[in-house]
C-alpha cells in the first residue's frame, strides 16, 4: 500500500496552515483512540479473568445439580418423559439490559421469572420433596450460568471493538500523519523554490536595470561630446571672403 | 453495533443436550413450547449429526432467545459450526454433562482466550 504519498494540493500559503491544522487534529485523534484501546483492554482482562473463574464455579455447580437429579431418578423413578412432556411455558426467563462501559454498549442478562411453578404436581406419587429440592438446585445453576452469558457476550463485543479500535489507531499512526506529514514538507519546499524564484528574478531584474542605466550614461557622455565639438564661436581672425557689398 | 431490538425481545434459554441435562434445566423452568417450536432438543445415541446441526443453527437464528446452553460434547460433534459463530446474541454457553466432566480445553470462548493471551 502506498501509505507515503502525499496529498495533491496547490502548494499555497494557505494550504499550509491548512495542513498544519490537519496535523494537530490527527495527532489528538490519535493518542485519544490509544487511551480508549488501553481502558477497554484493562476492561477486558478483568472481563477475562472473572470468566475463567466462573466456568469452574459453573462446572462445579452443574455437578452437584446432576447428582440431585440422580438421587431424584433413585427416589421417584424416571421423572424424564414426564418434565418433558409438561413443558408450556418457559417460567425462567432473562431480560438484557445495557451498561455503558467506556463508550462501549455491553448488554447484561437478569433473570426473572413469570408465571407460577409448573412443576407442582410432579412427582406427587412419590419423592416431590427431592424434587423440589433438586429443583431448586438447578435454578441455582441456571442463575449461574445466565452470569456467566453475560460476561461470555460482554467479552466478545468488547473483543470486536478492541480490534477495531486498534485498527483506526493503527491507520491513523501509520498511514494519515506520514502523509500528511509529506505534503506540509512538499509545500514548504515548493514555497522556497518559488522565494528562490522570485530572488533569482530580482536580481536578474536589477542587473539588467544596472546594464541600462550604464549603457543611458554612455550614450548621454558620447553626444554631449559631439555637440561641445560642433559648437564653438567663429573665429574673428580666420580670413573670410566676404561677399561684395551691392547698393 | 447492534441494535437494542435486536436483543429487546429476546427472553428464552434454549438448550441442546442429552436426557439428564435437559430434564434438570427443564425441571427449572426454562422450557418454552409455543406450537411446534420448542427452545429444547434432547440428543441421545439415535440422534443424527445433522438434526443437531440444523437445530443449533435454527436456535441461532430465532429472534427471542438470549442464551444456548449445550452440552460440552455434544459441541464437540458440531465443533466447527460452534466455532464458526461470531455473533454476539444469542450467546453459546458449553456445560458439562454428568458422564463429561468439564474440559477447558475444549471450550470455543476459552479457546479464543487463550489465543489472545498467547500472544
Amino acid at each position: 500500500m502506498s501509505g507515503n504519498q502525499r496529498i495533491n494540493i496547490f502548494p499555497t500559503r494557505m494550504a499550509l496552515t491548512l495542513m498544519k491544522t490537519k496535523l494537530k487534529g490527527a495527532q489528538t485523534g490519535h493518542s485519544l483512540l490509544k487511551r480508549k484501546s488501553e481502558a477497554l483492554t484493562k476492561r477486558f482482562r478483568t472481563i477475562v479473568q472473572k470468566i475463567e473463574d466462573a466456568k469452574h464455579k459453573m462446572s462445579k455447580i452443574m455437578q452437584a445439580a446432576s447428582f440431585s437429579l440422580v438421587e431424584v431418578a433413585y427416589i421417584a423413578g424416571d421423572i424424564n418423559y414426564q418434565v418433558q412432556e409438561s413443558v408450556k411455558s418457559a417460567q425462567f426467563r432473562v431480560r438484557t439490559k445495557q451498561e455503558n462501559v467506556s463508550g462501549v454498549m455491553l448488554p447484561a442478562f437478569e433473570c426473572y421469572t413469570e408465571g407460577a411453578n409448573a412443576f407442582e404436581l410432579t412427582g406427587l406419587g412419590r419423592g416431590g420433596q427431592q424434587i423440589q429440592k433438586c429443583k431448586e438446585t438447578y435454578v441455582k445453576a441456571v442463575e449461574t450460568l445466565v452470569e456467566l452469558a453475560s460476561l461470555q457476550t460482554a467479552f466478545v463485543i468488547l473483543d470486536e471493538v478492541i480490534k477495531l479500535t486498534n485498527r483506526r489507531v493503527n491507520a491513523i499512526e501509520h498511514i494519515i500523519i506520514p502523509r500528511i506529514d509529506n505534503t506540509i514538507k512538499y509545500i514548504i519546499s515548493e514555497l522556497d523554490e518559488q522565494d528562490r524564484e522570485e530572488f533569482f528574478r530580482l536580481k536578474k531584474v536589477q542587473g539588467k536595470k544596472k546594464r541600462d542605466q550604464q549603457v543611458a550614461e554612455k550614450d548621454r557622455t558620447a553626444e554631449s561630446g559631439e555637440i561641445s565639438q560642433y559648437a564653438q564661436p567663429a573665429d574673428l581672425l580666420e580670413t573670410n571672403d566676404d561677399s561684395d557689398i551691392i547698393f | 453495533m447492534n441494535a437494542i431490538s435486536t436483543y429487546k425481545d429476546r427472553n428464552f434459554i434454549a438448550v441442546i443436550g442429552d436426557e439428564d441435562s435437559v430434564t434438570g434445566l427443564l425441571l427449572a423452568g426454562v422450557g418454552h413450547v409455543d406450537g411446534a417450536n420448542k427452545n429444547f432438543l434432547v440428543v441421545d445415541s439415535k440422534t443424527p449429526l445433522s438434526k443437531i446441526e440444523e437445530t443449533f443453527i435454527e436456535f441461532t437464528k430465532r429472534k427471542d432467545i438470549a442464551i444456548i446452553l449445550i452440552n460440552q460434547h455434544i459441541a464437540e460433534y458440531i465443533r466447527q459450526l460452534v466455532d464458526d459463530y461470531d455473533q454476539a446474541f444469542p450467546t453459546i454457553l458449553e456445560i458439562p454433562s454428568k458422564d463429561h466432566p468439564y474440559d477447558p480445553e475444549k471450550d470455543s470462548v476459552l479457546k479464543r482466550v487463550q489465543h489472545l493471551f498467547g500472544e
